[in-house]
């Protein structure tokens, strides 16, 4: 087996849970460096292997990413093939097309074929924890499941053929024969999940991003 | 260029806490390096959220007309609340009096995303504070210094605030209320163990979570400034103080431009540690809210600051 490289993670820090991610990636062998950014020149300061987009809400972060120049250097990382992760707002900025987006629309960077719902569960009172059947890929240890906390959370709606589904959700208080809801995907190097595996201890989502930065999964 | 410093402040989730109340915590984490705007009306909320406000505060009177008015602050109208529910995609905040559970009952049947126990309204209970562990919807309350930032998580609070001035325009008291509580935090964490238990009597605080604080280096909350912020700087300021974002009550729409002020301040509040980008930020804005000089001598306004403890 060969040496873990030593990963560069960029951290978009413009609002939101950016010091959780961080923090959980900070504990991740592969990872040598974290660098949380706030602008362009900070972006492209090292080269990054891999960009994590948190949560935080996704209308004020589409507003700060124009602010401070970050809208069209995402766009180019994502399109030349370079690895992200997007949680709950993340998962909003990289999908191709939203619905619930705030009246007069919102911007976003793209990249992920897939059509997401903002706030699809509904307001606060409806945010849930819920254990998660994961495959496999991205789970190692299959038998302690993986407990995902969805606040105020998006999910996805549809997705183009090339994006594979990594999780479904049924929600707490939703009747007996619902459909599964979609909250995680993998589309190449594009990861994104509704919840926020980076407010919890468990850190096997950040440990799975790492190995699809360096090229293992 | 943030630091990527191993030794800084963590925010890992104490597992003794209920999934109940890290739901509530979660939002507000979510919420961190944002502004939060008060706002009377959907239109102002719309102006709020194209400015990039992460949540807005549903009132009938921003606090310098509440202070202008007089009388008995309540509740908002739960219609004007709907109307900006209605309006708005970010989460919507609004205020109950100290102590009215009740006004807390409606709000969380209004399905309002967080709730503001807030001394700027008149305190229904001039001794206790709302049981906030039962309500499914969280809260955020005013803090001075630490002990009175832990009662109210000990409480139930999910988030805190410091307490300032609001509807003054003044930062002062946000200031001090802000350098207090850190610097409480700070002098806790240079203590022997057995010194913190002296400590959590004297500020009139649990042990847990005076522990839990000095492990973490901050609340165990989302902490936000709040009260008397009217510029970029002020936002900047308080960002520097070690808060982790910032509530702007009165000085956007009071002000000359609300629309402009509104995004500088959001500008700031991300890019606190540039000069540059406030002062770009802080150029044009127009007119700031005239406001009240919160010197001692003067007594001609109400110090919301003290209701409350």
């Amino acid at each position: 087996m060969t040496a873990p490289r030593k990963l560069t993670i960029g951290v978009l820090a413009i609002q939101g849970g950016f010091i959780e991610h961080s923090h959980a990636l900070r504990q991740c062998d592969a990872v040598e460096r974290v660098v949380e950014f706030t602008n362009a020149k900070e972006m492209a300061a090292q080269p990054l292997d891999g960009i994590v987009l948190p949560g935080g809400e996704s209308s004020a972060m589409a507003v700060l990413l124009e602010s401070f120049d970050l809208l069209e250097p995402l766009r180019a990382y994502v399109r030349a093939g370079k690895a992200v992760w997007g949680t709950c707002a993340g998962m909003i900025l990289l999908s191709d097309s939203i619905k619930h987006a705030k009246l007069g629309g919102q911007s976003l960077v793209g990249g992920l074929h897939a059509t997401t719902v903002r706030n699809a569960f509904g307001r606060q009172k409806e945010s849930f924890i819920a254990t998660l059947d994961v495959p496999d890929v991205v789970l190692a240890d299959r038998e302690k499941p993986f407990r995902a906390v969805f606040i105020r959370a998006p999910i996805i709606e549809s997705v183009g053929d090339d994006v594979r589904v990594l999780a479904r959700v049924v929600r707490p208080s939703a009747p007996p024969d619902a459909e599964p809801d979609i909250v995680a995907v993998r589309q190449d190097r594009i990861l994104a999940t509704s919840f926020h595996p980076e407010l919890t201890r468990d850190i096997r989502f950040h440990e799975y991003f790492c190995r699809m930065v360096a090229g293992e999964v | 260029m943030a630091s990527a410093d191993k030794s800084s402040p963590t925010w890992t989730v104490n597992d003794s806490h209920s999934d109940a109340f890290r739901l509530k915590t979660g939002l507000a984490q979510n919420l961190k390096g944002g502004v939060i705007m008060d706002v009377v009306t959907p239109e102002q909320a719309r102006i709020a959220e194209d400015a990039g406000a992460i949540a807005v505060m549903a009132l009938e009177r921003v606090p310098a007309d509440i202070r202008r008015d007089g009388g008995v602050a309540r509740m908002t109208d739960p219609e004007l609340i709907r109307k900006i529910q209605e309006a708005v995609s970010v989460p919507v905040m609004a205020k109950v009096r100290i102590g009215h559970f009740v006004e807390a009952q409606v709000l969380e049947h209004l399905n309002v995303d967080y709730i503001d126990e807030s001394e700027v309204l008149t305190p229904a209970d001039p001794t206790y504070h709302i049981a906030k562990h039962g309500f499914k919807t969280p809260f955020v309350c005013g803090c001075r210094d630490l002990g009175e930032a832990l009662r109210r998580i000990a409480e139930g609070a999910a988030m805190i605030r410091t307490k300032g001035e609001a509807g003054t325009g003044d930062v002062v008291n946000a200031v001090t209320h802000a350098r207090r509580l850190m610097g409480d935090i700070r002098s806790l964490q240079a203590m022997r163990e057995d010194e913190r238990f002296h400590f959590a009597k004297s500020i009139a605080a649990p042990i847990s979570l005076v522990a839990e604080t000095a492990a973490l280096g901050h609340l165990p909350v989302t902490t936000f400034a709040a009260g008397g912020i009217a510029t970029p700087a002020d936002a900047a300021l308080m960002m520097h103080l070690g808060m982790d974002g910032v509530f702007v009550g009165s000085g956007i729409f009071k002000s000359g431009n609300p629309a402009k002020r509104a995004q500088a301040i959001v500008q700031a509040t991300t890019g606190w540690r540039d000069p540059g980008a406030i002062a770009k930020a802080s150029a044009g804005l127009g007119e700031a809210m005239v406001g009240i000089n919160c010197d001692e001598s003067n007594a001609s306004y109400t110090r919301f600051a003290a209701r409350g403890d």
